[in-house]
Formats: C-alpha cells, sequence, structure tokens
C-alpha cells in the first residue's frame, strides 16, 4: 500500500472532525491547551497562596481570637473580613486551604493505594478473585458515598488527639477525615485498573517476562503497572478535586475536620448561620474550593486528552 | 428479553447480599444493638441485659446474627428465662421486613420516622432527575450543532464552572441572591426554609415556590455535566454515515436531527442516570440540610448528628436498595430501547 | 460533444478542504456531463476525487472543512450549487438518489429498515403510513429480499451485508429518480454478493431509463456497467471515453498503466504483477505541471511545467496529456 493510500484514511477520520477557516484552526488548538493551562496556572497559584501566605501570617494568627471585632466585613486590617469569633477569614482561607489541600491529596493517594491493588489483583488473577473483588467494588460503589462518609466519620471518628507536624498543630480528626475519604473513593480506580490489566496482561511482553521466570508481583508492579499508569493519573488528578469536595461537604455538615483547626470546608459551616448579615464568611472560602476544583478539573481534562492518542484535534468534551 | 430480565434480576442479589453483609458489619459495629431494639439507651442491671440480649438473639455467633438482622428472629425460638430450654419466640422483625429498631430520638421504630420523610426527597429527586435531563438535552444538543461558536465556548465554560461547584456554595448564592438580597432590593423573593409556609399550609402552589430554590441547587451541577456529555454523543453522532445517508434521501435538516440523530445520542443517557443516582442522593442530604427541607436526606444529617443509629442505618439500608433497583430498572430500560440489543 | 441534452452536467467543479495541516485539494476543475438513460463510470484510485465530486453533486460535504470553492453543477437546468436548502432538500432522494459503500454503517442502527425506507416516500411523495408500507413492501421484493413482509419490521443489524445494500439501492430508487449515483457500493461485499448487486442495479437501471453514475476502483465492475468512463487522478479528470474505447485503447499514460496492471488469467507462465512505480502526489502540495508526470514513462519536460488541459484523443474520446496532444506516438 502506498503511503498516500495509508495517509488517506487517517486524512478522512481528521477530516471529520474540526473546524473551520486557519485562523480559527489555531485558535481553537491553542484554546485547547489554553484552558490546561489556565487550570494548571490556576492551580499553581492557589497552591502558592496558601503556601506562601504563611510567609505573612502565622498560625496564630488564623486562630487568634478577638471579640471586639467579630463579624466585620472586608476592610484593609481585614481583606476578607471576620467571622464569629473575630478571627481574621483571609488568614484562615490559608491555613484552612493547607489542610483542605492537604486531606485531598492524602486521600486520594490512600484511595489509589486501595484501588490499584484490587484492580490490579482482580484483573491479573481472574477467576474468583476476579469476582470476589468485583462483587464488593460494585456493592462499595452502590452505597452512597456521602452517607457512608457522615456515618464514618461520626461514628468512628476517634476522638484523636491533635498533633504536631512541620510547626503546624493538626486536629486528629484529620487524620480521620482522609482515611475515611481515601477508604470510600478506590472503586472507580479499581475499575479501571483492572480493565487496564484485563487488557494488558494477554499481551506478548507479559508472556515474555513470565517465560523468564519472573514473579507475579515483579511482573504486576515491574512491567504491566507502569503501562497502565496513564489512566491511573488523570483518574487519581480528578479524583483530588472530588476528594476536596468531599472533605468541604461533611465538613460543613459539622462531621469532617473540627475547629478551632480549619478547613474552607468547615469555615462554611461557621458561615451558614450567619448567612445574611456575613456573606463574606462564605464566599471567599466557597469561591476558593470552586476554583481549586475548577482548576484540577481542567488540568485532569488536559491531561486525559494529552494521553488519548485518539483525540487528535478537535473532540473537546 | 424475558430471560434478559431474569438474568438481570438474579445478578443483582449477590450484590444484594454483598451489600447487606457490608451494612451488617457497619451496623453491627457502630454502636449498642441493645439501644436499638431494646427500647433506648437505658442502663439495665445485667440480668435484664442477658435476657434481652438472648430475646434480641445477640448471643449467637456472627453469621447467625446477621441472619436474624436479615430476617428477624420472630420465627425461632429463643430462650428467654436463661434456664437453657427455648421457650418463646424473639421479637426482631429483620430489616427485610423493615425493621431497623427504634429510633433513639423519637421513641418509635425507625422505619414509621423514615417513611414519613421519603415522600418529599422523592419528589425533590423526582423533580431534579425531569429537568436534568431536560434541559441537559436542550443545551447538549444546541451546543453540538453550534459547535466552536461563541455561544458553544461559552456554553463549555460555564459548564466547567458548574461541575465544579461544591452544592452548598451554590445553595448559598441562591440563597442570598434570591433570598436575601432580593427582598432588600424589594423584589419577590423565593422562600428559602421548608417545604410550606406554615402559615398557609401544604397546598401545591406553596410547595412549588418552596422547591425552586432546591431544586436549582441540586440540579444545575448534574445540568453542567450531562450537557457536555449530550454534545459529545452528538457530535460523534452528527458524524456517523447513517446521519450522511439521512441527508442524501433528501430529509429536512430538523428530521435528521431529532428523528434520526438524538435516538442514538441520547440512549447512553439512560445509563448515566442510573449510575448517577448515587450521587444525587448525596447531594439531597446537604440540599435539605441547608434549604430546611423535611426529607429523608435532612433526617439523615440530624439522625447522624444525634448518633440515631436505627434511623441512620435503616436510610443507608433503603437508598442503597434503591440504587441497586434503580439501576436495574435503567438497564432494562436501556435494552428495551436500543434494538440492537432487545432483539437479539 | 453530443447533440443530445445532457440530465447533469458538472463544470468545473473545484472543491477544497481545510484541515489542521492544510488545505486539501480534492477536487480540482472537474468537469462531466450525463444524459438521461446514460450509466458514466467514474475510476481512480483511493484519494482521487470521485467520491469527493460525486458528494458535491448532492451537496453532501460537510461544510466547515470543506467548501466547494467554484463550480456549476447543472441538473435539469438548474445550478445545484446555488439552490436554497429546502429546494435542495427536494431533489436529494427524489430526483436524484444516491448509494454509499459502507451497508454496515450507512443504515441508522435504532430505526427498522421499513422505516428507513417509507421515509423518502412519505417526506417527498406526501404518502401516508399504510400507503408508503405498502410501496415499502413492493420495493424490497423488488430488490431480491425474501420475505419482505417480515423484514420491513427489522432492524438493520438482522440484515446481512449484501441485503442492507439491497435495501439502500430501494431506499434510493424509492421515489423513482432520475439519477442513481453509487459510490462504491460493492468494494465491502463479497464478490458473488458484488455480482448479484451489479445485476439489480442493471434491471433497475434499464427498466426506469434511470442515468447512472458509478464511482469505483474496480476497472472490471466498470466495464460491467458503464457506457462511457472518467479517469480521475489527483482530483483531475485525466482521460474520457465511451468504455469500449477506454478499454481497447487508452490513450492517457496513467490510464494505460492501470489496464496494464490487471492480471491476467490467461498468461501462460508465472508473470510479475506490473505496479505504477511511486505514489499519487500530496493532495495538499500539488505540483505545478502534470499531476501523473512524476511517474509517468513518456514524461518529457513540457509535462512537469504545465498541467495539461484536455484535448481530443480520437472521435469522442478526451485525455489530459502533453504526449497524446502532441500526437506523439509513445515510444
Amino acid at each position: 500500500m502506498s503511503e498516500a493510500q495509508i495517509a488517506i484514511p487517517v486524512l478522512k477520520e481528521r477530516l471529520q472532525r474540526p473546524p473551520l477557516t486557519p485562523g480559527q484552526l489555531s485558535w481553537h488548538r491553542f484554546l485547547r491547551h489554553r484552558m490546561a493551562l489556565v487550570g494548571a496556572g490556576l492551580l499553581v497559584a492557589l497552591v502558592l497562596y496558601v503556601l506562601a501566605g504563611a510567609a505573612f501570617f502565622s498560625e496564630a494568627d488564623a486562630n487568634h481570637v478577638d471579640l471586639s471585632s467579630t463579624l466585620r466585613g472586608p476592610s484593609a486590617e481585614h481583606p476578607f473580613g471576620t467571622d464569629l469569633a473575630g478571627r481574621d477569614i483571609l488568614a484562615r482561607t490559608i491555613y484552612g486551604g493547607q489542610i483542605s489541600i492537604l486531606i485531598g491529596v492524602l486521600a486520594v493517594v490512600l484511595s489509589v493505594v486501595i484501588g490499584v491493588l484490587v484492580g490490579a489483583a482482580a484483573g491479573y488473577f481472574g477467576g474468583a478473585v476476579d469476582n470476589l473483588l468485583m462483587r464488593f467494588t460494585e456493592a462499595m460503589f452502590n452505597i452512597p458515598q456521602m452517607f457512608l462518609l457522615i456515618i464514618l466519620a461520626k461514628f468512628f471518628g476517634v476522638e484523636a488527639p491533635s498533633f504536631t507536624l512541620f510547626g503546624r498543630t493538626f486536629s486528629g480528626s484529620v487524620v480521620v477525615i482522609v482515611s475515611v475519604i481515601g477508604l470510600t473513593s478506590w472503586m472507580y480506580l479499581a475499575r479501571i485498573v483492572r480493565s487496564s490489566f484485563l487488557s494488558l496482561k494477554e499481551q506478548e511482553f507479559v508472556t515474555a517476562a513470565r517465560a523468564t521466570g519472573a514473579t507475579d508481583s515483579s511482573i504486576i508492579f515491574g512491567h504491566i503497572l507502569p503501562s497502565a499508569i496513564a489512566p491511573i493519573i488523570v483518574s487519581a488528578t480528578l479524583e483530588v478535586a472530588n476528594a476536596i469536595l468531599y472533605e468541604a461537604y461533611i465538613s460543613f455538615l459539622g462531621m469532617g475536620v473540627q475547629p478551632p483547626t480549619a478547613t474552607w470546608g468547615n469555615m462554611l459551616n461557621e458561615a451558614y448561620s450567619k448567612l445574611e448579615v456575613a456573606p463574606w464568611m462564605w464566599f471567599f472560602p466557597g469561591t476558593l474550593i470552586l476554583l481549586i476544583v475548577l482548576a484540577i478539573n481542567f488540568v485532569g481534562d488536559g491531561l486525559r486528552d494529552a494521553f488519548d492518542p485518539r483525540s487528535l484535534g478537535g473532540r473537546s468534551k | 428479553m424475558i430471560r434478559y430480565i431474569l438474568r438481570r434480576l438474579l445478578q443483582a442479589i449477590p450484590l444484594l447480599l454483598v451489600i447487606s453483609a457490608l451494612l451488617f458489619i457497619l451496623t453491627a459495629n457502630l454502636g449498642d444493638p441493645l439501644a436499638a431494639f431494646g427500647g433506648g439507651r437505658r442502663r439495665l442491671p445485667p440480668a435484664d441485659r442477658a435476657r434481652l440480649e438472648r430475646q434480641l438473639g445477640l448471643d449467637k455467633p456472627v453469621v447467625v446474627q446477621y441472619i436474624i438482622w436479615l430476617a428477624g428472629n420472630d420465627w425461632m425460638q429463643v430462650d428467654l428465662d436463661g434456664d437453657g430450654t427455648p421457650d418463646s419466640h424473639g421479637t426482631r422483625h429483620g430489616v427485610l421486613r423493615g425493621d431497623f429498631g427504634d429510633s433513639f430520638q423519637e421513641r418509635r421504630p425507625a422505619i414509621e420516622v423514615i417513611r414519613e420523610r421519603i415522600g418529599a426527597t422523592l419528589l425533590l429527586m423526582g423533580a431534579s432527575e425531569v429537568i436534568v435531563i431536560l434541559l441537559a438535552l436542550l443545551i447538549g444538543i444546541y451546543s453540538a450543532l453550534r459547535q466552536y461558536t461563541f455561544v458553544d465556548n461559552l456554553i463549555t465554560s460555564l459548564s466547567f464552572i458548574g461541575y465544579s461547584m461544591p452544592i452548598f456554595w451554590l445553595a448559598l448564592m441562591l440563597i442570598y441572591v434570591f433570598g436575601v438580597m432580593f427582598q432588600r432590593w424589594g423584589l419577590p423573593s423565593l422562600p428559602t426554609v421548608g417545604m410550606y409556609d406554615l402559615n398557609i399550609g401544604p397546598t401545591v402552589g406553596q410547595i412549588l415556590l418552596h422547591m425552586i430554590l432546591p431544586l436549582a441547587a441540586l440540579s444545575i451541577v448534574s445540568i453542567a455535566s450531562y450537557s457536555r456529555y449530550i454534545r459529545a454523543q452528538m457530535l460523534e453522532v452528527i458524524n456517523q454515515d447513517y446521519i450522511r445517508t439521512a441527508y442524501a434521501k433528501g430529509l429536512p435538516e430538523r428530521r435528521v436531527l431529532l428523528g434520526h440523530a438524538l435516538k442514538n445520542a441520547s440512549l447512553p443517557l439512560v445509563t448515566i442516570v442510573g449510575l448517577d443516582l448515587p450521587l444525587l442522593l448525596g447531594g439531597t442530604v446537604v440540599t435539605e440540610a441547608i434549604f430546611g427541607w423535611p426529607g429523608m436526606g435532612r433526617l439523615f444529617y440530624k439522625a447522624a448528628n444525634a448518633g440515631d443509629i436505627p434511623v441512620t442505618m435503616g436510610i443507608l439500608v433503603i437508598i442503597s436498595v434503591l440504587v441497586v433497583v434503580f439501576q436495574i430498572i435503567t438497564d432494562l430500560a436501556y435494552t428495551y430501547l436500543d434494538p440492537r440489543i432487545r432483539y437479539e | 460533444m453530443t447533440q443530445a441534452a445532457s440530465l447533469l452536467e458538472v463544470r468545473d467543479l473545484v472543491v477544497e478542504f481545510r484541515t489542521l495541516e492544510g488545505v486539501v485539494h480534492a477536487v480540482n476543475g472537474v468537469s462531466f456531463r450525463i444524459r438521461a438513460g446514460e450509466t458514466l463510470g467514474i475510476v481512480g484510485e483511493s484519494g482521487c476525487g470521485k467520491s469527493v465530486s460525486a458528494l458535491s453533486v448532492l451537496r453532501l460535504i460537510p461544510q466547515p472543512p470543506g467548501k466547494i470553492v467554484s463550480g456549476r453543477v447543472d441538473f435539469d437546468g438548474r445550478d445545484l450549487l446555488q439552490l436554497p436548502k429546502a429546494e435542495m432538500q427536494a431533489v436529494r432522494g427524489r430526483a436524484i438518489g444516491m448509494v454509499f459503500q459502507d451497508p454496515m454503517t450507512c443504515l441508522n442502527p435504532v430505526l427498522t429498515v421499513g422505516r428507513q425506507i417509507s421515509e423518502t416516500m412519505t417526506v417527498h411523495l406526501g404518502l401516508g403510513r399504510e400507503e408508503a408500507r405498502r410501496q415499502t413492501l413492493s420495493l424490497l421484493e423488488m430488490v431480491g429480499i425474501p420475505t419482505p413482509e417480515l423484514r420491513c419490521d427489522d432492524y438493520p443489524h438482522h440484515f446481512s451485508g449484501g441485503m442492507r445494500q439491497r435495501a439502500m439501492i430501494a431506499m434510493a430508487l424509492s421515489c423513482d429518480p432520475k439519477l442513481l449515483i453509487a459510490d462504491e457500493p460493492t468494494t465491502a461485499l463479497d464478490v458473488t454478493i458484488q455480482s448479484q448487486i451489479l445485476e439489480l442495479v442493471k434491471r433497475q437501471r434499464d427498466r426506469r431509463n434511470m442515468a447512472v453514475i458509478w464511482i469505483s476502483h474496480d476497472l472490471s465492475v466498470i466495464a460491467e456497467l458503464a457506457d462511457r468512463v472518467v479517469v480521475m487522478y489527483a482530483g483531475f479528470i485525466v482521460e474520457e471515453a465511451d468504455v469500449f474505447k477506454l478499454y481497447r485503447e487508452p490513450r492517457h499514460p496513467y490510464t494505460q498503466a492501470l489496464l496494464d496492471s490487471i492480471p491476467h488469467m490467461d498468461t501462460a507462465g508465472p508473470e510479475e504483477l506490473r505496479v505504477i512505480p511511486g505514489s499519487p502526489p500530496d493532495a495538499m502540495s500539488l505540483p505545478p505541471g502534470c499531476p501523473f508526470a512524476p511517474r509517468c514513462t513518456f514524461a518529457f519536460d513540457r509535462c512537469q511545467r504545465e498541467n495539461p488541459p484536455l484535448s481530443s484523443a480520437g472521435r469522442d474520446h478526451t485525455a489530459a496529456c502533453w504526449v497524446v496532444a502532441a500526437k506523439r506516438k509513445p515510444p
């Protein structure tokens, strides 16, 4: 087959999608990358905000109660206003952000570990193991996560002692929340990993590895897993947004991280009662949550398109 | 087709078993089952405790306890007086018959408490699903047809923002704008709490009025994500050969899009709706809590806060089963609607 | 060229595609005509622009990224390219029917075959449901589908490839069109089915005195069906002649090479397959001269510089070649 004859079907495929004048073409290509770039930029900005902000405010500032200036609106002294106990909201969003993001990341790490183990075992060993694990996964899928989270957080939230790490005091509830979110978020990943493994284990490089006497675990972790890494990365990224959201949800309901440790979520819990008089109390933390979830979604989308070889030039979701 | 239905139902059984086992383990570890079934959290002298334990079947091995939890022990003989010989029946009816114990807060069967609230939640969720599907279809199709135009890009950006929004932020925004600010600006404001105005009573008009804001909060996120999905599906379908054939036949554009393209593009939506139910239910907890909507979600929230295990676990079991059932229904609906599967 | 009036006349059609990589010049000034009842074959390899030309007649080119840059398509006294959309819709499926290449993907999987055939008649002829169904049944029978009353309500996935193609033909013929455009309809079918479909089309054509444009890369199929043949290469027409003439006395080097490359059954010993060396030009950057020049054994300097227009190569026979034009005998 001549080169042109092979090129034509590919060309035909590309012809079916995309846009118009050459000007709009490049703009579109730029736009696609741009969304991911904007997302990444936003993400970096937010992370800088919570990390670098610590240079300007100490944790004590964030928790400093000043009953003489409660519920003040944004001003020069308190750019984001003050809350019920007169604490500076700007400082609290900085430290709260650290916790929110930290919880999100750690929870995802936990869920990735569980998800990969379950998915890999199910996909690789197949048979009864697969059956059992998948039933279990499906069952977990069917139990709405929100309810499960609330129950686990409320009833198993041990009165864990606060601890100090890197010069910051963390309420013990942070560990509880990380575990709880991680333990209920791994299912989607397990499924993805399983289907990757199901298809990859039939490939020749696996048979070759086995022929040289490699052990199951070295095949799983050394050979198959690296090939399956792309969808895991995409999923994990998007999962961070989810985890941050869920932390916010349960903290908002008062069952997550307990004060005085701030998270963006529990700041909203406090704001709820003063909704009418002090909108700044919920506006700033809420918008920060929105921004970071948005940023992560953009980046995740960009990653997904970057890893998917089929979406050349056009299919934006 | 009948075979498929039966097969699907049979498949659900092991799933329900696993779910029930998980939930049982959860319940068993949550707190004092004596309190749940034995009439509240009171301090009991040891002899009475032992008696109650036997009556409730809590002295039996774990597997038996699971069965009792599921099916009750009122059909079994228990040894009530401790002399070693069974003499009367147990008092538990089992989860399958709706016995979750008595609510700690209200001292009556949890199932009754739940039953009173479930209607309000179903109303909210049902209305939400309908609105979401309709609007997502409209927006998605419109967006697909105007691909790469300014409007399409605008809609895409808004969709991104929409489904990145935490529901409670959206809810608070809505309350603030339509409730508080509207009032201040002298515009008719929307009610933000409860299902109806207590002075007027539960009329249809009242309920509808009070439903507006919670419905918006619950639906917007789903509309954003579904419309993107529909758009992608529509784009894919429009490029198919059979659409070109339809045009070649000289069919007018509307007929091609609605009669030919839409049917293909919207089919997967059925499955998505089914898979999303757990998320929608999760959303109702927050939404009902914020808007004071007297449904199951709010009940769950209050019960969990108060440590009312029978109600909490009761709701969890009920909604888990609801999810499984609903997914079977959507599965079957999809099978029915897609002729490639229906007639095989 | 001929005295009788043309049913369809395509003049100087130019079609481009704007892609991410650049502009693809798919059709570069193509002209052909067809009379009522005549069968025109358009032959050429993949990517030569034959399908695009046919699709352009019915304006089925997706307008981004494609664009019909210039040209005329006169059908029944009107330029189809200038018609308002509603009138174009009235032409499609009614005066001009089209059959496509891949029967597996050309039918809507969620609608019954009967419904898809009846549609044309309800929309164009204003037939009621019942009447349309009756017509559909007789159409299905006509194209050789057994038990049409049962098959009518079947979905496409119940049909085999050959049967689907027959259904597509029934669909295209349902409103008794004056012209049928067939874009490689048998390419995806196996040989026995292929000949059945050909027979079917021939029968229907003769019965209705319908004009047919048949596009194919398969020279043997064209030979069976066509009255006249047009050969395309790289978006240009390089030769046009009556079918017998073309096969017996091809004048353009490309046509000659094509015919040469068909293996013959009746040679004595093993014979080397003759291929045309090289590959067709990149449609995004066409060379200035004759598009076939890089691969042509007879090319001389003028061929590299100037693209030859169609010139007479005999009676009712044109070829776009400087060698032919100069009446140089190929060595």
